[in-house]
């Protein structure tokens, strides 16, 4: 049996053998992998890039206090992207099921239609839920836009859950009796983060304080973004990244706050606007960092 | 020689429900090319969409299209000019005598050019033309766009490669099977193309998969459900029934919520027992062809083991927080950014129950019929919303009329489906489309053409079927809160219900809704009375004089102002007939009188002119005329019935 940890090892070796840079989870807490720096600004442009990385993902209102065997707080996404999603794409995916030992000749596999939208990150995509035998085990998208821009070169993004796929090959129900590596089950390694931060999200989180950070985090976002100048001859070194990361803050903060049941509807409708308008400044600001500055094209 | 001609356009899993609009839209475009052919077959898998077509031609016919060249007075060396530039001698060329003149000519004789030049050239924009409700582009920005991406094209006339390229695909003959249990790359010709995909597992023919699917479930009682049936057929390239089971200790749970997720979450059919209720066990279809080791049964049996577990946990939960206990919560639910949250909508539901005339119970239903918006397992399974709630409430004992209230709030979902079952359910459920139409109306949220983001016409349609069907004696025109545009909406609605689902001819419709369509209970009954009247031997006549009033009332712009009639003024004879006939049967129901009424209006307009030369005369004819109209209007307008006469 191939525990958690081979299971991610294969995927991660697969993907390299293809191209693909692989890279360490994002330290700053986020709901997807797809916002990741990596994913998130990386497919603006029109340099090629293949990438693969592991991300804990926060979903704050997801959270069952871990007692719920399917659901977390917190899962594991591989995140791959292929910029531009070359035109085996689909195979190279099927091949690195076959990599993990899945022997496609006697699984049900299907593609089913599955179009992504995430409206605070101004980004969408067309693609397909893959089903292995009436499960879904990855998300499949062809990125059409992000923070507001169509994208030059079209990349093509798969999100492995990998907790399912796990139980899936390991045949367990639940998902913390998966074996994370020989002799030690997923709910050793993570049953406190889930209790915990369930209590946390659910119940303790100071409402107040929250807020206090979501307006800090927004307000230096704005500052950076309103100081970017892109006529500037210098403009490589501005902190689009540090800029970006106060945005991620605020994302996570408006999850927690919404699963705490602080958010009204006429506020909520705001925030979000608020996160989207944050999210699209740095895209479109990155755009441009990308560009070389007016003054070395005319030397 | 005729030949035969392929064309397999090879992409990404293509939504399933896209595909026979795909097809329809592909063999349209192939036939405004007008390229002579017999038969067209079009067939799809979600990775191809094919169409062929026999007894092409190999080139087009020649044909011959007269030159005309310089007149016949020109001088020989415009003439030979001429000659040289069309590629002959000028003593071919022959003067011709046109309108305009004479005027050298000559017949050119234009071959037809190759079948396979045609095709690839138009092919590539065929192709790219097809229809989808949603496009992307792949190869980059400002690239080609498609419902997926294209990886492959035969293109075959004959045995010939039709050459073309497209979004970096060259055409050619190799057709691709099955993902994993085909080649990648499989050489074919139109004869054997179908035979060949079938060796590398793919059943080309959508019928073939149908009856493939339905003959290995034999014997099983499965639920039919044909729309579950055309999804699995163009999800699956070579489908596989098989039948799993699941515990039986689920079906504690409601049956809703089972097939539910059976249904719409894993694609499975329902199975019955004996008696018709619902049994432990499932059918899915596959897209391969066994299953000998049961990995794919199983899967899916545990899928469905977690699926139910879920939903069991979310029941449980659900249950300890009472759907009245949970109205506040839903200041916390959006309805529509601009028209706030639900519990804003439901305080506006229950005053518009209040108006409808709703009893206690109907407001108590209004009341709790969106707390299930805050459940789990509606948070789960949207698609139960209603049908939960109604099960929660019966579950925390509301009575009857109030959980059927809840449960039925959303229907009709289309104009199919039945109303709400109870009085109390068809006050709610015109409350909540009410409110919906009215606030979107209000902040602007019109549908325009196929654009109607929330269901509008859904919503208005129901408000109808509901009116008509539950006979429920409310003005329609007191429903639109005063909006003019949601009134033309409404309008639209009734005549596309009386017209389209009910099947009253549209000038039936058009006459009765020209006589008020307000009261939809009337209106019907009207409607009914017109259908039963029109094959009466008077009908059509009558109705082609009521037009005839008509036109005289307009062409003498009479408004029946000023002067009141005068009984003296009438001629003996056929206009005093007409009177009188008019004053006998005034007031009774036309199916009555039509008989007797129908001479004395053919033999006044036979015998009268109403365009008297006495002004006096004229303006009492006229108004012996807008009265004879409008007594027998309040039925219909008889002038809108389109006639023979």
């Amino acid at each position: 049996m191939q525990s958690f940890q081979e299971i991610i090892f294969k995927l991660k070796q697969y993907w390299a053998e293809r191209g693909c840079i692989i890279q360490e989870p994002y330290d700053v807490e986020v709901g997807a992998g797809t916002m990741c720096p990596e994913t998130f600004l990386r497919v603006l442009g029109a340099r090629p890039y293949r990438v693969a990385y592991v991300q804990p993902s926060r979903r704050p209102a997801d959270g069952r206090y871990g007692d719920n065997p399917n659901r977390l707080y917190k899962h594991s996404q591989l995140q791959v992207i292929l910029k531009p999603s070359p035109e085996d794409v689909i195979e190279l995916y099927l091949g690195s099921l076959e990599a993990i030992g899945i022997d496609l000749r006697a699984h049900d596999i299907k593609f089913e239609e599955d179009n992504w939208e995430a409206p605070t990150l101004g980004a969408w995509g067309v693609g397909w839920q893959v089903m292995l035998d009436g499960l879904e085990i990855t998300q499949f998208t062809y990125f059409q836009q992000c923070g507001g821009i169509d994208l030059e070169l079209v990349p093509a993004e798969l999100t492995y859950g990998l907790e399912r796929l796990t139980a899936f090959l390991q045949v367990r129900d639940s998902v913390y009796d998966i074996e994370w590596a020989p002799g030690v089950s997923y709910g050793d390694v993570r049953y406190n983060d889930e209790l915990q931060y369930s209590v946390y999200n659910f119940e303790m989180a100071d409402i107040g304080t929250l807020w206090k950070l979501f307006d800090l985090h927004e307000g230096e976002a704005a500052r950076l973004l309103k100081l970017y100048d892109p006529k500037a001859a210098d403009k490589r070194r501005f902190p689009l990244l540090a800029a970006y990361d106060q945005v991620l803050k605020c994302s996570n903060l408006f999850n927690t706050l919404d699963s705490r049941g602080a958010i009204s509807v006429t506020e909520r409708v705001g925030v979000i606007q608020r996160v989207r308008k944050l999210a699209v400044g740095v895209a479109q600001a990155w755009a441009d960092q990308q560009q070389p500055a007016a003054v070395e094209v005319a030397e | 020689m005729s030949l035969p001609f392929l064309l397999e356009i090879g992409v990404e899993e293509i939504p399933d429900w896209m595909i026979r609009g795909a097809l329809e839209n592909l063999r349209l475009l192939f036939e405004k090319l007008e390229i002579p052919h017999d038969s067209v077959t079009m067939d799809a898998t979600p990775r191809r969409l094919v169409l062929r077509a026999d007894g092409l031609p190999e080139r087009q016919a020649d044909r011959e299209e007269r030159v005309t060249g310089p007149a016949a007075s020109a001088p020989a060396q415009a003439v030979g000019g001429f000659a040289r530039k069309q590629g002959v001698k000028p003593e071919d060329l022959t003067v011709e005598t046109t309108a305009k003149g004479k005027y050298y000519s000559f017949v050119k004789k234009v071959a037809g050019r190759r079948t396979k030049d045609i095709l690839a050239e138009s092919l590539p924009g065929v192709i790219l033309q097809i229809y989808f409700p949603k496009t992307m582009y792949w190869t980059g920005k400002g690239g080609p766009r498609f419902i997926r991406p294209i990886r492959w094209i035969v293109a075959l006339l004959g045995e010939e490669i039709v050459p073309f390229a497209l979004a970096g695909v060259r055409s050619g003959a190799l057709t691709a099977g099955h993902r994993r249990l085909g080649a990648k790359e499989i050489a074919i010709t139109p004869a054997d193309y179908e035979e060949r995909l079938k060796d590398h597992y793919v059943i080309l023919s959508a019928e073939a998969r149908r009856d493939k699917i339905l003959g290995e479930l034999v014997g099983v009682r499965f639920r039919p459900d044909p729309a579950l049936l055309d999804t699995l057929v163009y999800l699956t390239e070579y489908p596989t029934a098989i039948t799993g089971s699941f515990d039986a200790q689920f079906l504690e749970l409601p049956e809703e919520v089972l097939v539910t997720v059976m249904r719409h979450h894993q694609k499975y059919f329902s199975v019955e027992d004996a008696e018709g209720r619902l049994a432990p066990q499932f059918a899915a279809v596959m897209n391969i062809p066994s299953d000998p080791e049961g990995f794919v049964r199983r899967g899916n049996e545990r899928v469905l083991r977690a699926r139910f577990n879920d939903a069991r946990f979310f029941w449980e939960t659900d249950q300890k927080k009472k759907l009245a206990d949970r109205v506040q919560d839903l200041a916390h639910v959006t309805f529509q950014a601009k028209l706030g949250s639900y519990l804003e909508k439901t305080e506006r539901m229950v005053g518009l129950v209040r108006d409808l005339g709703g009893e206690e119970q109907a407001v108590r239903a209004a009341e709790l019929a969106k707390c299930d918006l805050t459940t789990e397992l509606v948070k789960e399974f949207t698609e139960l919303q209603g049908v939960v709630g109604g099960l929660y409430a019966r579950a925390q004992g509301e009575p009857e009329a109030v959980w059927q209230a809840i449960y039925d709030q959303y229907k009709p979902e289309n104009i199919e489906e039945a109303i709400p079952r109870n009085r109390t359910g068809q006050i709610v459920a015109l409350a909540d489309k009410v409110d919906t139409l009215q606030g979107c109306f209000r902040v602007g949220l019109i549908p325009s053409g196929s654009r109607d983001p929330f269901a509008l016409r859904r919503a208005a349609q129901g408000v109808v079927k509901i009116l008509v069907e539950g006979e429920v004696r409310t003005p329609l025109l007191n429903l639109t809160g005063g909006d003019a545009q949601l009134k033309d909406f409404f309008e639209d609605r009734v005549r596309y219900y009386f017209r389209d689902f009910r099947g009253f001819k549209y000038d039936e419709v058009n006459a009765a809704m020209a006589a008020g369509w307000s009261d939809l209970v009337d209106l019907l009954e009207r409607l009914e009375r017109i259908r039963d009247l029109r094959p009466t031997p008077d009908f059509e006549p009558l109705a082609a004089s009521f037009k005839r009033i008509r036109n005289i009332l307009e062409q003498a712009q009479f408004t029946g102002g000023g002067v009141a009639f005068d009984a003296s003024l009438l001629e003996p004879g056929p206009e005093r007939e007409l009177y009188e006939e008019y004053q006998r049967i005034a007031g009774q129901p036309i199916e009555s009188v039509i008989s007797r009424l129908r001479p004395k209006v053919d033999l006044f307009f036979d015998k009268i002119l109403v365009n008297a030369p006495d002004a006096r005369v004229r303006q009492n004819r006229l108004t012996l005329l807008k009265t004879l109209l409008a007594e027998f209007s309040t039925i219909a307008d008889f002038s809108e019935i389109v006639t023979n006469s």
